[in-house]
This record gives structure tokens, sequence and C-alpha cells, in this order.
């Protein structure tokens, strides 16, 4: 019964996790596919928009400084061809157009110079003492010397501050000569330092072998190779970018942040206007969408888990209590078909002895008759065949009354409900068990309450429960014999009976175990272990309630609680009104 | 003169030989039936002369509840006893919706028998002489 009762606990553990495991599977799936596919179109989306974001505002910017650089180049062309080299050779003219360019533009054209060919300053109009300066040496003065216009890298140079030329060639009796003008570094650097969005994006520009021209920022890569290496991939890479669509990049810098490059080409390609940001920064409402949605998944995950769970759970429950209740039914149904059977037999048997018997008594009776003659009347054994025949008829009627006794049991085999007393149905139970009692030295003592109001019950079944009961209690009782007390009384709305014995008691460990169908203690053979189920089934069936008591080595106790059909209870006493 | 005329129905032959045997020496003319349609062929050869029918109710082809109907209906003065091997008063009670006039359970005191069975005809008795009465009044007051 054990292995069996194991194998039912496996059954109803596999069919709890698979529900859980479908539950679960079915509920993450869609919600998986649907989170994925929505986070796809959203990332891809808003990356391309961030993207397109990022790539006008570079454009914008690059466009605007190169404007300023162009802008800057043609102010100084045309003050290189507005004036002749001897009226600039002059130094307080130069002085003079100084001014007047620092007036219409500000100050940012810092200073200004003309160097002849061989590189000697000729003439200088700035905050500087620059007069007399010899740039022959300088790289600046050699590109520019080679062409008409040259625009410079930012460069210490002589005066030691961070700054860029603009030179104009221009020819004096055929002789190269230069007008020099400075650019304010401080007027290019915010320009560019403008540029900022988020918390870290910002801009710089770098030439070609990845020099500063803008200031250092903190937030860059102390490797500066690594812009010269982006932009020199950038040319290299696709040159049609020359034009002017900005780049991206990124890469993992060593602090494990993903960083973003956007760079736009400068000065024909010789700078690069490069924004950074950090990819964190940049896409922050995208990883914020995704920390949501991350959060949503998992409390929904833990809301499908906790479901799961609870469904598996409860179904699996109602399932073992459906397949339960359908075995004690079977049982049931088995059991009454069984009784049914015997009842048949039993009516079968009944009729077919009965005729035979009905026989024999004529017989006798018919033997008597002749007895009553004359001739008979003297014979010496007359007594003895009149004592004998009288007998035969009497065994005879007998049998008749066990016959119909069989009989009427077989006939109440049925799941009627009648309103009985249960006081009469103990005691012809107890009559007819009381044979079998003897035998097992077994002394039944009844003490019935009188005034018990009817029940509203099925006769058989509360017989099957009496009968199942009393036999347990005998076979209880070990040989030396004992005794059962059975009991009825009312309590309130219930009708109790209890049918206690003096046998061997049930152990503890038993006890819970009792009115599970199979269980049983008696020998293979002897005991089905389904009386005390059957009897659970009737008689929580019928609203009642079946409680046991044991002690071992003392004896069992089972009381029986039915309910007091509504009919039966008493009518309130109030003559005072009547409301129908 | 006998006691009565009997017809003792029972598809046990040797119940039926024995009760015959005690019945006749308690002074009854009694005729016996193995079955139903025995007991109505008896009945159709010398009817008016049976007076109580002796009937077992389970018998194999026609039963004891079909043959009585069936007496009932042809011969309605014709008293009939019940023999019933199991005492129910399911099939007492059917047994009276059909006329019978009383029933005995199987196997039973011949006393008892006699005496029922002497209530019978001496009701049957009475419900001819009524019937005899009833038809003379009738033609004594057609003749005035």
């Amino acid at each position: 019964m054990d292995s069996k009762a194991g194998v039912r606990a496996d059954y109803y553990k596999s069919l709890k996790r698979n529900i859980f495991i479908a539950v679960v599977i079915v509920s993450f799936i869609p919600l998986l596919i649907f989170g994925g596919i929505i986070r796809y179109v959203f990332q891809t989306s808003y990356t391309d928009r961030v993207r397109a974001h990022l790539a006008t505002m570079v454009k914008k910017h690059a466009l605007e400084i190169d404007t300023f650089l162009t802008e800057r180049q043609a102010n100084i062309v045309s003050l290189a061809c507005a004036y002749t080299y001897e009226q600039y050779a002059d130094n307080t003219f130069l002085k003079e157009v100084l001014g007047r360019i620092q007036n219409a533009y500000g100050a940012v054209i810092t200073d200004l110079g003309i160097i002849n060919e061989n590189g000697e300053q000729i003439s200088y109009a700035g905050p500087f003492q620059l007069e007399d300066a010899n740039y022959s040496d300088s790289e600046w003065f050699r590109h520019a010397i080679s062409s008409d216009i040259y625009t410079s890298d930012v460069f210490m140079g002589l005066r030691g501050q961070p700054h860029f030329i603009v030179a104009v060639r221009s020819y004096e009796n055929g002789k190269p000569w230069l007008f020099r003008a400075t650019i304010d570094f401080r007027a290019f650097n915010d320009l560019v330092q403008s540029i900022h969005m988020g918390e870290t994006g910002f801009a710089f520009i770098i030439n070609r072998d990845g020099e500063m021209q803008t200031d250092f920022s903190p937030r860059m890569e102390a490797d500066v190779n690594r812009y010269s290496k982006i932009f020199t991939q950038t040319i290299t890479d696709s040159p049609a970018l020359l034009s002017d669509e900005p780049l991206f990049d990124s890469f993992e810098s060593g602090t494990e942040k993903e960083i973003i490059y956007v760079a736009g080409l400068l000065k024909k390609g010789e700078w690069a206007l490069i924004f950074q940001q950090d990819h964190r920064d940049a896409y922050s409402n995208l990883y914020q969408a995704r920390r949501v949605a991350l959060l949503t998944l998992v409390l929904g995950g833990i809301s499908i888990i906790l479901m799961a769970f609870w469904v598996s759970r409860h179904t699996a429950i109602r399932i073992a209590e459906a397949d339960k209740e359908k075995e004690i039914m079977n049982r049931q149904v088995i059991q009454s078909g069984h009784l049914a059977s015997i009842g048949m037999l039993a009516a079968g048997i009944a009729h077919e002895i009965n005729n035979p018997v009905a026989i024999m008594v004529e017989e006798a009776g018919w033997i008597e008759d002749l007895m009553e003659d004359e001739e008979f009347q003297e014979s010496e054994n007359l007594a003895e065949f009149t004592r004998a025949l009288g007998q035969i008829r009497k065994q005879g009627l007998r049998c008749r009354d066990i016959t119909h006794k069989l009989l009427s049991f077989a006939r109440r085999s049925d799941q009627r409900i009648q309103f009985f007393n249960i006081n009469d149905l103990i005691r012809e139970i107890a009559e007819l068990i009381a044979q079998h009692a003897r035998y097992n030295n077994v002394t039944i003592t009844l003490k019935l309450n009188e005034n018990l109001p009817h029940i509203e019950a099925s006769q058989t079944e509360v017989e099957q429960v009496l009968f199942n009961l009393i036999n347990n209690a005998i076979d209880a009782i070990d040989k030396k014999g004992g005794h059962i007390r059975i009991r009825t009384w009312q309590d309130g709305g219930m009708i109790r009976f209890d049918i206690q014995d003096t046998g061997s008691g049930i152990p503890g460990s038993d006890l819970e175990h009792i009115f599970d169908p199979f269980f049983t203690t008696k020998p293979v053979g002897v005991g089905t272990g389904l009386g005390l189920s059957i009897c659970y089934g009737i008689v929580k069936k019928m609203d009642g309630d079946i409680i046991v008591e044991s002690t071992v080595g003392k004896g069992s106790r089972f009381e029986i609680r039915l309910p007091v059909p509504e009919a039966e209870m008493e009518p309130e006493q109030d003559w005072g009104v009547n409301i129908y | 003169m006998s006691n009565a005329n009997l017809l003792l129905v029972d598809d046990e032959t040797a119940f039926l030989d024995t009760m015959k045997k005690r019945l006749s020496k308690r002074d009854f003319n009694v005729k016996t039936a193995d079955s139903g349609m025995a007991a109505l062929d008896i009945l159709r050869e010398n009817g008016h002369q049976t007076e109580v029918v002796i009937l077992d109710v389970k018998m194999p082809g026609m039963d004891g509840i079909e043959t009585l109907s069936e007496i009932k209906r042809k011969y309605p003065l014709v008293e009939v006893i019940m023999l019933t091997g199991h005492a129910t008063v399911a099939s007492a009670i059917e047994g009276m919706k059909h006329g019978a006039y009383d029933y005995l359970m199987k196997p039973c005191e011949i006393d008892n028998l006699v005496e029922k069975v002497m209530e019978a005809s001496a009701k049957k008795r009475r419900h001819e002489q009524k019937i005899i009465e009833a038809r003379m009044k009738e033609i004594t007051q057609r003749m005035a």
C-alpha cells in the first residue's frame, strides 16, 4: 500500500511540475518574443536617431568652424592685397591697420607681421616684441613661402603661447613676401569647446598627426595616438568622407566603457573636428528604457512563476481530490454491486430451499395425518413418531424463517433515502451479528437513547457503516474475549452514535491512515482495506462526521455524527405570531 | 358432501401430491394443476364447481399474479389464496390488488390453510347466495 501511495504522490508531483513548466513556458515565450521584438525595433530606431542627431550636430559645427577659418583667411587675403609692401613695411601703418581690423572683427586677430623672402620680419604690429624676429627656420615659413595662402596648425612659436597663423604670399619686384596674421587661439578654442552634449559629450580638433588643435580636455584619452588613428583611418577607409559626411567610430576604452566618436573634417581634410561621448551617456534614454524593460520583465517573471506555482499546486490538489473521490465512489459502486449480487444469490437460494422445505414439511404433516388412523394408535412408538414429526415440522418452519430473513436482507441493498430510526437498525444488526460475536467471546451491549429523531439516509449505507464498524470491533478483540458497547444520543443538530471496543487499539502511526483506501492491518485476503474508507465516504456524503479515538491495549472508539434532517427538527415554540 | 371444491396450483408435483392427500383427508375435493395454464384449463372444464384456488406465486411460465388476474377476470366469484415464498408486504399487496382473498407463507401449517380455505369458501357461498337472491328479487319484481 505504501509503495502505491508513493507512486501516486510521485504522479501528482510530476503532474504539478508539468503544469508548472507548461504555464511558465506558455507565459514566458510570448513575453520574451514580444519584448525582444519591441526592444530590437526600439533600439534600432533610437540608435539611428541618435546617430543622425550627432551627425547633424557635428556637421553643423564643422561647417561653422570651417566658415570661421575661411572668413578669417578671406579677411587676411583682402588685407594683404589692400596695400603695398612699402606701406606695410612701415610699423606705424601696420599698427593702424591692426587697430582697424580689431575694431571691425574684435580681438580675433592678435597681431600682424610682414616677412620678407628670407624669413626676416620687416614690420610687426601686436602685443609682443617680435620686430626683427627671424622665421627662416620655422616650418610654417617654409610652407607659407611656397604657397599662396597658408594656415598653420596650432603651435607655440616664439611667443610661447598656443596660436596659429594665416599667411598670404605676395610679390614685390619678383620677390615673395608674406603677410602674416595670428588668429587668437582663445576665440577659436571657445568656439569648439562650446560644443557639448549630455554629461560626457565634448568636441576637439586634431590635425593629421594627431596633435591637438584645441585645449586638452581632462576627459580625453591619454593616448592621443588613438585619435590620430581614427583620423587617418577615416581618410584611408572612406575618402568620400572628405566631403562633409561625418564619420562614426566607437571602441571600448581601457576603462571598459564604450565610447563613440564622431569625426567631421575641417580645413580641406587637414584637421578633424572630433566629438566624443560615452555610449552610455549618448544612449541614456535607451539604457533607461532597457532598465525599465528589464525591471518589468523581472517583475512579470516573478508574478508568472508565482502564478504558475499556485495554478499547478491548486490543479494538482484538485485532481488528487477528484481522483480520490472517484476511487472511493468506484469502490462504493463495486461494494454495492457486490452486495446486490450477494442479495440476488441469497434470494435465489431462499426460493430454491423454500420449496423442498415446504414439501418436507407437508410430507411430515401427511404422515401425522395418517398416524391419526386407528391402526397406528396402538403402536408402541407412537409418542416417538409424533415427536419426530413435530420436530421435522418445527425445523422446517425454522428454515422458512431463516430464508425469509435472508430475503429481507437481500432486498435492502438499495440507495434510496428513507427516514428511519437508527436505534431499530442498531438492534437489528446487533442481533444479526450476535452469533458471530459469541464465537469470538464478545458481548455487545446497547445503550440507546429512545427519544432520537429519525435520520434521513439510505438504510443500506448506514447498515454498511454499522456492519463495518462492529465487525472491525470484533476483529480487534482477541480470543480472550471482550466487550463492545454501542450508544446513541443526540447533541444539538447531530445524532451521534459510537462503537466502543475493548480490543487491541490502533497505534498512532496507523491512526492517520485508517480511512485511506486499501489501508489494512489484517493479513492478505482477510481485509480489503476498504471498509473504513467506504464508511468515511458514506458518512461524509451525508454531511456527517466520523471520529476515532484509540489507546493501544485499551481499545478504540468510533463516533459517527449525522445531521438531524430538517423535517425532524423541533419547531420553534412560538405561539405569539405565525407568519406564513 | 365435501367441505369445498379446491384447485391446487403449484409447479412442484411432489408438493401437489402431498397436499392433495392431506386436504382430501380433511374432506376437501381437490384438483391439481402444475402450471397457470393447466389451472385455467381445469377451470374451463368444470368452472363453476371450483370454489377456492390455492395458488403459488412463483411459478415458471405464467406466474401466480398473472394466473390470478386471469382467473379473476374469467371467474370473478372464485376465491384465490396465494402461497408465497417470501412474505413481503409488496407481493401480498399486489396479490390483494388483483383480488386474492388472502395469502399464506410457504411452508404453512395445514390447520392455517384449512381455516383460510373454509373462510374463503364460505365467502364464496355467501356471494353466490346474494347473487341468487338478487336475481330472484329481480325475477319477482319483473313478475310483479
